[in-house]
C-alpha cells in the first residue's frame, strides 16, 4: 500500500501552474516511466514533477552504493518495490581491492525494512552480504519475490537455506559468480515441498549434493530459464524442456552428456558452456542444434574450430564470450587466436558484444571482425599477455582499436588490451562519442593518453585503469569530468598522494579514496578510486582506505 | 626373478617392462606383432628441445590404413637375442583403429583388449605393441632424466618490443612474484621454461571463475588424494607441437579412445605443412613422404605417474591409469628410450 503523501507545495502567489493537474493523476502518468535515466529527467522538470515523480518510483537503481546513503534514498522515494545495488569497484573481481573493503548490505537492509516493508526485489552486484542478513532478509519482507546477487561475497549456504525457508513467495533466486562458501548441499531443500512459485532458479556455482528429484520437480515446472549442476541425472526433464531459453551451469557437460540436451535446444537463446571444457567437435555438435542462439559463452578450449561452428551455426548471435580454461597456465596451451574471432564475424553478423581472451591478435583480424560486425555496443578483447604486440607485424594494436571506435559508432563499453601507445587514447578520445565504460591495463606512453579520453568522451561514466603510466597531470585534468562520472579507478599508475590531495581539495563532492600497498613509499597513491557522493566519505572505510 | 617377459604371457595380464638397447626409433604397432627391433631408450640426455623444433612428419594416411613397417622393436636384454618383429606405424595410422591403435595399448586386467598375437619378447624389453599381448609385469618407470626432455617452453626472455614505461610499471608497480617481463606468445621454443610473471589480478578472471576453473582442471592427485567423480583434465604435450592441449580422462573408458582422440588432436603437427584447420592434402602421400615416414621417427604415448616416474601408456589397467597419470605426453620413440629399464625394478618393488 502506498504511503499517502502529504500535499507539500502550495501554489505560489501571482504564478500560474502550467497544468492543473492533480497530482494523483501526474503520478498515474508517470507510472509506466520506467527507465531511471528518463525518470531522473522527469524529476528535474519542475517541482511539482519531482515529487511526482519521486511518489510513483517504484524501482530505484543505485550504480554506486557509497554515492548516496540509505537515508536518502528512501527520504526521496517512499514507494520502493525493487533495488538494485552494486557496491565494490570493478577491479574488486579480480582481487585488487582487499578484502572487508565495505560495500556491506547491512545497514541497507535495516532501513529497508522499515521503510520498505513491502519489497519485494533486490540485486546486488559486487556486494557484502552476510548470512545474517540474508535471514534478516527472509524474514522482513512477506511479499519478497527475487534475489538476485552477482559476484557477491559474504555468505554461505545457511544464508541461501534461509531464504529458501522463509522467502514462501519467492520466484527468482539468481545466484551467480559468487564467493559463496558451500556447506552443505541441504539448502535446496529448504524449499517446502508445496513450492510452485519458483520460475527462476540459478545457482550453477555450488558442488553441493543436489537432490536430483527435487530438482527434476522444479525443473519440470520451469518454462523459461533453468540452470542446473549435475546434468546428467536430468535427462529425462530435457526431453521435457521443450520451452528452454537459457541454459548454463554445465560443469561436466562431456561428449557423452551433450546429446542429451539436443531436444532441449531448439528454442535455447542462451547457452553458457563457460565451465565445461569442450572441444571443437563437440561444440559444433552441439551447435547444430542451437539454431536460434543468441547468447553464448564457452571456454577457448573450443578453439578457433569451434568458433567456426559457431559461425556457421548461429546466424542470430549477439553476444559472444569465450573464457579461458587456463588463463594462468605457464605452459602455451592453446586458445583461441584471431582466426576464430574473424570466423564468428563472418557468420555472425548481428555480434554486438564480445568478451574475447586469447593470446595473439592482429590489428588486420580486429578491423575485419568490426568491418563485419558495425553494430558493436561492447568489445571487450583481452589479449593475455601483457604489452602484447600485433604478432604477425609486431606493431602496437593501436590501430585494431582504432578501427573498432572508428566503425562502430554505438560503442558504449571497451576494453582494450595488447601493446598500445598513446595513440589508441587518441582514436578513442575522437571517435568514442557513446562511450560509457573504458577499462585499460597495461597501456599507454604518456599523460597525454587519458587525457585524450577525458577530453573526448562525452558520456564516459566509468573509467578503469591499472599499471599504466599515466600520473597526476592526467589525473587532474579530469577535475572537471569527474562529477559527471560514476567513477575513476587507477592502479599501479603514476599518481602520488598530493595530487589526490588536491583534487579532493578542489572537489568537495567528490570521495577521493586511496589504498597503499605495503612496500610503496610514502608519495606514492598506488590504488585511487575516485566517485562523486552526495552523501560525502564513507563512515564505514576500513583503516586502509584513506579518504582524502 | 625370471626375466619378466620371457614367455610370460599371460592372457589378459597386463604390464611388461621395455628396456632398449638399438638407437632406431621406430613405432611400435600392435596386431601382427612379428618382430621387434631395439630400441634406445638411453639416449633421454638428447633433450628434446633440439629435436622438437623439427617435427616429424608422419602421414596422414592413417585414414587410408596404411601400414608402414619400418619401426621395430626389439626386445631383450641387453646382448641378447631379440625375436624380429614388424610394426606398424602407429602413432597415426589409424585407418582402421581396431587394427592399427594409435597407441597400441594394454588390455585390462580383465583381457578386454586381448589380442590375438602373443610375442615372446626376451629380456625385458617390450614393444609398445606387446602390451596388447598382455604381458604381467609391473611398471616401469622412465629415466629420470625424462624429465629434462619435456618440450621446451615460450621463452622468457625480453621481448625487444617492450616499451620502456611499461616494464618499469609492470615490474615496479603491479606485484610481480616471479619477475620476468611477459612472454612473447610466439618465442620460439628456447629452452628456459618460462616464468610468466604472475601479475596480481590479470587476466581479469573472476576469481569464482578461477576456482571453478582450478576444481575442473585438477589432477586427481589433488583432490582429496583420490579421483573424484568429476572431470579428469591431464595436459598433453607433444614432442614439436608448439602448444600444449588438455584431455578428461573421464570422457574416455579405454585406450583406444583416448588413442584415437589424441591423434585427432595431434594429428596436424605431425604432418609439416599442415595448419590447425587440417591439411586438405593429406590423402595424396608421396613417395617419398612414405619412405620419410618408414623411416622417420614415431612416436610413443608416455605419461607421468603420481611417483613422477614416466612410464610408457597402456601398461596397466585403464583405471589404474586413470588414476596414477598426472601428465601425457607424446614422445618421440628416441626420446622414450630410458623408460623401460626402471620398470621391472618399479613392479617388482610395487609388487
Amino acid at each position: 500500500m502506498s504511503s499517502k503523501r502529504k500535499k507539500e507545495s502550495p501554489e505560489s502567489d501571482g504564478s500560474t501552474r502550467a497544468s492543473n493537474f492533480p497530482d494523483e493523476v501526474l503520478e498515474r502518468v508517470l507510472g509506466p516511466v520506467k527507465s531511471h535515466k528518463d525518470r531522473s529527467s522527469v524529476s528535474l522538470v519542475c517541482k511539482d514533477w519531482y515529487n511526482a515523480e519521486r511518489w510513483s518510483r517504484t524501482h530505484v537503481f543505485i550504480g554506486n552504493c557509497y554515492s548516496v546513503s540509505p537515508e536518502i534514498v528512501t527520504r526521496r522515494f517512499p514507494n520502493i518495490r525493487s533495488v538494485t545495488l552494486k557496491g565494490k569497484p570493478r577491479f574488486s573481481d579480480f582481487n585488487l581491492v582487499p578484502p572487508n573493503w565495505g560495500a556491506d548490505i547491512q545497514n541497507w537492509l535495516v532501513l529497508f525494512a522499515t521503510k520498505y516493508p513491502c519489497l519485494e526485489e533486490l540485486r546486488l552486484k559486487r556486494m557484502t552480504v552476510t548470512d545474517e542478513s540474508l535471514e534478516f532478509l527472509a524474514l522482513s519482507f512477506p511479499n519478497f519475490k527475487a534475489l538476485s546477487l552477482l559476484s557477491c561475497d559474504g555468505f554461505s549456504t545457511d544464508g541461501l537455506a534461509a531464504i529458501a525457508t522463509h522467502c514462501k513467495n519467492l520466484v527468482e533466486l539468481d545466484i551467480q559468480e559468487n564467493d559463496i562458501d558451500d556447506k552443505s548441499g541441504g539448502w535446496l531443500s529448504c524449499f517446502p515441498e508445496t513450492f510452485t512459485s519458483l520460475e527462476i532458479l540459478n545457482f550453477a556455482n555450488l558442488n553441493s549434493d543436489v537432490n536430483f528429484d527435487f530438482l527434476e520437480r522444479l525443473i519440470s515446472t520451469f518454462s523459461q530459464d533453468l540452470t542446473a549442476n549435475q546434468c546428467s541425472e536430468l535427462e529425462s526433464a530435457f526431453n521435457n524442456c521443450k520451452n528452454l531459453r537459457t541454459l548454463s551451469g554445465l560443469w561436466e557437460a562431456t561428449a557423452l552428456f551433450l546429446p542429451v540436451l539436443y531436444p532441449a535446444c531448439s528454442n535455447l537463446t542462451f547457452l553458457n558452456l563457460s565451465y565445461a571444457a569442450l572441444q571443437s567437435s563437440e561444440l559444433a555438435k552441439l551447435l547444430a542444434h542451437c539454431p536460434n542462439l543468441r547468447r553464448l559463452w564457452v571456454l577457448d578450449t573450443v578453439e578457433d574450430k569451434g568458433l567456426e561452428a559457431v559461425g556457421l551455426n548461429c546466424p542470430l548471435l549477439e553476444e559472444l564470450r569465450v573464457f579461458p580454461a587456463d588463463p594462468f597456465d605457464n605452459e602455451i596451451i592453446h586458445g583461441v587466436t584471431e582466426s576464430g574471432f574473424v570466423a564468428v564475424s563472418y557468420g555472425c553478423r548481428r555480434l554486438h558484444y564480445v568478451l574475447y581472451f586469447c593470446r595473439q591478435m592482429t590489428n588486420a583480424a580486429v578491423a575485419t571482425v568490426v568491418q563485419n560486425c558495425p553494430d558493436f555496443t561492447h568489445f571487450r578483447l583481452c589479449i593475455m599477455t601483457p604489452h602484447q604486440p600485433d604478432y604477425l607485424t609486431d606493431e602496437p594494436m593501436d590501430e585494431a582499436f582504432g578501427a573498432v571506435v572508428k566503425t562502430c559508432t554505438k560503442l558504449q563499453r571497451l576494453a582494450v588490451s595488447g601493446l598500445l601507445t598513446d595513440l589508441t587514447f587518441e582514436y578513442i578520445g575522437k571517435y568514442a562519442k557513446n562511450l560509457e565504460t573504458l577499462s585499460v591495463a597495461f597501456a599507454g606512453s604518456s599523460d597525454w593518453g587519458m587525457r585524450c579520453v577525458l577530453d573526448g568522451c562525452p558520456k564516459l561514466r566509468k573509467l578503469e585503469i591499472r599499471d599504466c603510466p599515466f600520473g597526476n597531470a592526467a589525473l587532474l585534468s579530469g577535475l572537471g569530468k569527474y562529477e559527471s562520472m560514476r567513477s575513476l579507478w587507477m592502479s599501479a599508475c603514476k599518481v602520488t598522494m598530493n595530487a589526490c590531495r588536491l583534487l579532493a581539495r578542489q572537489m568537495p563532492r567528490l570521495n577521493v579514496e586511496v589504498m597503499k600497498d605495503e612496500e610503496s613509499d610514502d608519495s606514492q597513491a598506488d590504488k585511487v578510486y575516485v566517485y562523486r557522493s552526495v552523501s560525502g566519505p564513507r563512515r564505514d572505510a576500513p583503516p586502509f582506505v584513506l579518504t582524502l | 626373478m625370471t626375466p619378466p617377459l620371457l614367455g610370460g604371457e599371460e592372457e589378459g595380464q597386463s604390464n611388461a617392462s621395455l628396456v632398449a638397447s638399438s638407437p632406431s626409433i621406430d613405432c611400435i604397432s600392435s596386431q601382427n606383432g612379428l618382430g621387434l627391433k631395439e630400441r634406445n631408450y638411453l639416449g633421454l640426455s638428447d633433450c628434446s628441445s633440439v629435436d622438437s623444433s623439427t617435427v616429424s612428419s608422419l602421414s596422414e594416411e592413417s585414414k587410408n590404413n596404411m601400414n608402414f613397417k619400418a619401426t621395430e622393436l626389439r626386445l631383450g636384454l641387453p646382448g641378447s637375442q631379440s625375436p624380429e618383429r614388424e610394426t606398424e606405424l602407429c602413432l597415426l595410422g589409424s585407418g582402421k583403429l581396431d587394427e592399427k591403435p594409435l597407441f597400441p595399448l594394454l588390455p585390462s586386467k580383465d583381457g578386454i583388449y586381448s589380442s590375438s598375437q602373443k610375442n615372446v619378447v626376451l629380456g625385458n624389453k617390450r614393444g609398445f605393441s606387446d602390451t596388447m599381448d598382455g604381458f604381467s609385469e609391473g611398471k616401469f618407470s622412465g629415466n629420470p632424466g625424462i624429465n629434462a626432455m619435456l618440450p621446451s617452453r615460450p621463452s622468457g626472455a625480453q621481448p625487444t618490443i617492450m616499451k620502456e614505461v611499461p616494464t618499469k610499471v609492470l615490474q615496479e608497480r603491479s606485484r610481480v612474484t616471479n619477475v620476468t617481463s611477459p612472454n612473447h606468445v610466439n618465442a620460439s621454443n628456447n629452452s628456459a621454461p618460462a616464468a610468466k610473471a604472475q601479475v596480481v589480478g590479470w587476466p581479469p578472471i573472476r576469481s569464482f571463475r578461477k576456482n571453478s576453473l582450478a576444481t575442473t582442471s585438477k589432477n586427481n592427485d589433488e583432490v582429496d588424494g583420490k579421483p573424484g567423480p568429476g572431470a579428469l583434465f591431464v595436459k598433453v604435450s607433444m614432442d614439436g607441437a608448439p602448444y600444449l592441449r588438455k584431455v578428461d580422462l573421464r570422457t574416455y573408458s579405454a585406450y583406444q579412445e583416448l588413442s584415437s582422440a589424441l591423434e585427432k588432436m595431434f594429428s596436424c603437427f605431425t604432418i609439416g605443412q599442415c595448419g590447425s584447420h587440417g591439411a586438405p592434402g593429406r590423402e595424396k602421400l608421396s613417395e617419398s613422404k612414405l619412405r620419410d615416414l618408414l623411416h622417420g621417427s614415431e612416436y610413443v604415448l608416455t605419461y607421468e605417474d603420481k611417483d613422477g616416474d614416466w612410464m610408457l601408456v597402456g601398461d596397466v589397467p585403464w583405471e589404474m591409469f586413470i588414476d596414477s597419470c598426472k601428465k601425457l605426453k607424446i614422445m618421440k620413440g628416441s626420446d622414450a628410450i630410458g623408460l623401460a629399464p626402471r620398470a621391472v625394478e618399479k613392479s617388482k618393488n610395487r609388487n
